[in-house]
């Protein structure tokens, strides 16, 4: 780059813009499909607009039961994941020792390896256990691939965040306990918070490792994806997209916001 | 009298790494204890020793008579101001000064009265409800120092606490610290690379390298009589003369030291030599002078007559300013 | 005020009590601790997971019986042999062809976005290219998928798009060929081919900026400074440096491919890929062992290509 330095070249500013484009139409659609007055197929221009789909897609219980197990299983699946994830970064983080690399490994392995690995797996071993699908079995999967997120966002801040806070904290007279909840907590709190609301959402969407550990119950994912093989009512599949699009939204835009000005709310005095 | 902080035979091993190696030394009550060394020297792990963040391979660290070995950091009657000083990033300025009132369950109302008074004593009244992001590092520094002494410590432990400040900063500081340190009667341990810094502020100086202490003592006599070549080299900006020339000198086969300012242009016991080169150093001036023995610098009043660089000039100096030392190689 | 008169002051609260002695015995014994911190996760993680990754290893060596159709928990690699019967080494090839055209496609593209981003966007406009790229990352993947569906309907909006510009002659041409063709683009390998590339991209676009972004501006100062045009510049300086990025991000989407089902199940031929072949293996077929067999392969791959991606340094990228 020389002296005209900062101006990009036009066809790069084209080549990206059109990248950007081409990962958000899509998206966009789905909120005109919503309001579609076609039911039989996914005619473009639409023949016309309504709102009454929004009425029919609230008054049925199976997307209403499919949207609460979702919900119920994310909440689970990141209590879990934000546990396990916090504990394992603060391990891999405070301290040096032997395996510590197999840990974080470990960690990342779920989400590293082909999502329907992990399912046929856990679906075999519940098959060898002997342990009927359930609820429980649902969450299982969730958390373990729930805790990279969680964990990723923890190890990240604590390695931004001094390790002489510590120190100073013990140095002052408060014990680990006091610590870890005076000093600790505060610093990587928008973080777990970040990583937790990413749990969700990533549990929350989450399809491939669920159609092996769910039986015969229904996530909302699980209900999208019959609907996607056999569509039975396009105009309800195409209002729910819709809503589950804005609502993933949310923990998405609000995890960017939290961990946005991470560095001032973690710096260290230096 | 029981020393402030005593250390018998202490070691650190980090792996096959001694960090502190078999090290002894006694902090008398209310003095300013320096420790000073190049980086990787032992001093900081010296300190972290005292603090409680390390724990000792071997020996005993005692704080006013107490063995420390089972005491966590958090029982000790001693605070740390850091070299990055740690400041909380999430509390205010006040609720950094009164987070050890705090967690030692001092209620609101005189833990942040007494943190008030603290920050009185560093000179940040007002500060209180402001951001450690929002201070400067003088004011952090201050913060730092506050924050340790609320907690009235028996021994304030002081690590490389002005390293990040500017030149001008440093010395005003250099002196507030040592104000402050006589009028609260305090024992404070400070540890310190630069040597005009502990030369300076210090009761006592060790001096630290490769895990050991090579020489404990006043500034003076760290100064005027390093005990080897390294306390020499490190210490000031001594001449160090080789056992060959010092043998010839003094029938003594030994490393001497000879400080550049005791050197003169005339008089007794001479060596010839050559100016190599003038360096202005405000009210001194320093000279380089090549001699056949070795180069030597010589130091000299600004006013004094100045020989030109390439002149010969004979160098002079008093016997008893040639000081030896305890290594011969 | 005194030191005693400090610790008068000092109530019941403080570090007595159970937590304190705790935390002593954590100070004295840090492993101790540290054994505390790791035990729950990886009870859960060693336990659950990788248990569940053996048992599936396990069944891999185990065979059907052909006739009562019942798991024979014999040890045998007949399982494996069977992955090399031309219909299953077929489905071996395929996904693993379409995985590498997918990853090369999404570098064509994620490239630009990338290394605008990295170099020339600032302050708002940084965080708006941040945000647009984690969106889409995050954003529901099934979701996606049906947008898809949508654009790519014989009835949708892109066979519209180019009837409007008359083009859909071309578009019936190309549906025509073998391989890549289909009766509709919904219906042909070219749509599975998009959706992928749409569905991964992100993963590929973020550890490309980041490895752009660890170029520091004054290498390719220097190299202009040298003599070297925009073009010798990119090409000797920033591509060598950003390659750990394309190969962290090709990681994930070389991976993602090798593992999905549920893509070319909903916008595609009838040709199965390695995750529908494990699917139906496990469920309709009942044949356990075979599917775990296959599920092997991706890791095997995997394995593999992480191997190789470590020594070209590519995990300083994620």
């Amino acid at each position: 780059m020389h002296s005209d330095g900062q101006k990009a070249p036009l066809a790069l500013k084209l080549a990206a813009g059109a990248g950007i484009l081409f990962l958000h139409l899509p998206i966009l659609l789905i909120f005109v499909y919503a309001f579609t007055t076609e039911e039989k197929s996914y005619q473009w221009p639409p023949p016309g607009f309504t709102t009454r789909w929004l009425g029919v897609a609230w008054d049925r219980p199976d997307v209403w039961s499919a949207l609460g197990l979702s919900l119920k299983v994310a909440s689970i699946a990141t209590l879990i994941a934000l546990v396990l994830g916090t504990l394992a970064a603060a391990a891999v983080s405070r301290s040096r020792f032997f395996g510590r690399e197999a840990v974080s490994l470990l960690v990342i392995l779920p989400i590293a390896l082909p999502g329907i690995v992990t399912g046929i797996a856990l679906r075999s071993a519940f098959n060898l256990a002997e342990i009927p699908f359930s609820f429980w079995t649902i969450v299982l999967g969730h958390a373990t691939f729930c805790v990279v997120v969680v964990y990723n966002n923890a190890v990240a801040r604590m390695r931004r965040t001094s390790g002489s806070l510590i120190e100073a904290s013990y140095d002052l007279g408060a014990d680990g306990f006091q610590t870890f909840r005076y000093v600790i907590l505060p610093n990587i709190g928008t973080a777990l918070l970040a990583g937790g609301m990413l749990a969700f959402a990533l549990s929350f969407d989450e399809v491939i490792v669920t159609t092996f550990t769910a039986g015969q119950q229904q996530t909302l994912p699980i209900w999208m994806l019959e609907e996607l093989v056999r569509p039975r009512q396009r105009p309800v599949t195409n209002v729910v997209a819709m809503v589950v699009v804005l609502v993933t939204l949310l923990p998405i835009l609000a995890a960017y916001w939290l961990t946005r000005d991470g560095d001032t709310v973690a710096g260290s005095g230096k | 009298m029981t020393a402030a902080v005593s250390f018998q035979n202490v070691s650190r091993h980090f792996g096959t790494v001694r960090a502190v190696d078999d090290v002894s030394l006694d902090v008398r009550p209310g003095e300013f204890f320096a420790m000073l060394g190049p980086s990787g020297s032992g001093k900081t792990t010296c300190l972290r020793l005292i603090a409680g963040f390390e724990r000792p391979t071997g020996g005993t660290v005692s704080i006013f008579g107490e063995r420390m070995d089972t005491v966590p950091p958090y029982r000790r009657p001693v605070n740390t101001v850091f070299q990055d000083y740690a400041l909380f990033p999430h509390l205010d300025v006040l609720g950094n000064v009164a987070y050890g009132l705090m967690v030692k369950g001092v209620n609101r109302a005189t833990r942040e009265a007494r943190a008030r008074e603290a920050l009185a004593l560093v000179r940040l009244d007002g500060f209180g409800a402001r951001r450690p992001a929002q201070l400067s590092g003088g004011q952090r520094q201050r913060v730092a120092l506050a924050r340790a002494l609320v907690n009235e410590p028996k021994v304030l432990l002081l690590d490389e606490p002005l390293g990040a400040l500017d030149l001008k900063l440093r010395e005003s500081m250099q002196e507030e610290l040592k104000l402050l340190q006589r009028s609260l009667g305090l024992t404070f341990v400070f540890v310190t690379h630069d040597q005009g810094e502990a030369l300076s502020m210090a009761d006592r100086v060790a001096v630290f390298n490769e895990g050991r202490i090579v020489q404990a003592g006043t500034p003076e006599e760290i100064y005027e009589r390093p005990a080897t070549r390294f306390v020499a080299d490190f210490v000031g900006s001594s001449n160090v003369l080789a056992p060959p020339l010092v043998e010839s000198l003094t029938g003594q086969h030994r490393f001497a030291s000879l400080r550049p300012e005791k050197i003169v242009l005339s008089g007794a016991g001479a060596i010839a030599g050559e100016v190599r080169s003038h360096a202005f150093l405000g009210a001194t001036r320093r000279l380089l002078v090549q001699t056949p023995q070795g180069a030597l610098h010589v130091t000299l009043p600004s006013g004094a007559a100045l020989p030109p660089v390439g002149t010969s000039v004979t160098l002079h100096w008093s016997p008893a300013d040639l000081h030896l030392m305890e290594d011969a190689r | 005020m005194s030191t005693a008169a400090l610790s008068t002051l000092a109530s019941a609260r403080g570090t007595g009590g159970f937590t304190g002695a705790l935390s002593d015995l954590f100070w004295r014994r840090p492993r101790f601790l540290l054994f505390l911190l790791l035990l729950p996760p990886l009870l859960w993680l060693g336990i659950i997971y990788l248990g569940s990754l053996f048992a599936l290893l396990l069944q891999s060596f185990f065979s059907i019986d052909e006739f009562s159709g019942l798991i024979d928990r014999t040890f045998t690699l007949r399982t494996y042999a069977q992955l090399f019967q031309p219909a299953n080494y077929d489905i071996i090839l395929r996904t693993v062809v379409m995985a590498m055209l997918v990853t090369l496609a999404s570098v064509a593209v994620a490239f630009p976005i990338a290394y605008y981003a990295a170099r020339y966007a600032k302050g708002a406009a940084k965080a708006f290219f941040y945000v647009a790229v984690t969106l889409p990352l995050w954003s529901s993947y099934l979701v996606k998928i049906y947008a898809w569906k949508l654009i790519l309907a014989k009835e949708g909006i892109l066979t519209w798009g180019l009837g409007k510009l008359g083009l859909l002659p071309l578009l019936d041409a190309w549906l025509s060929l073998p391989m890549v063709g289909g009766n509709s683009l919904s219906l042909s390998a070219t749509g599975t081919f998009i959706v992928f590339v749409y569905v991964w991209l992100p993963f590929m676009i973020l550890p490309i900026q980041a490895a752009i972004e660890r170029v520091p501006p004054s290498l390719m100062e220097a190299s202009a400074d040298l003599g070297a045009d925009a073009g010798q510049a990119f090409r000797t300086v920033l591509l060598p440096l950003a390659l750990p990025g394309v190969i962290a991000g090709s990681i994930f989407t070389f991976s993602l491919t090798l593992g999905d089902y549920i893509i070319p199940q909903i916008i595609g031929t009838s040709r199965l890929f390695i995750g529908q072949a494990v699917y139906a293996q496990q469920g309709t077929a009942g044949n356990v062992p075979l599917a775990a067999a296959f599920t092997v392969v991706p890791v095997v791959i995997m394995g593999i290509y992480l191997w190789a991606a470590r020594r070209m340094g590519a995990f300083d990228a994620l």
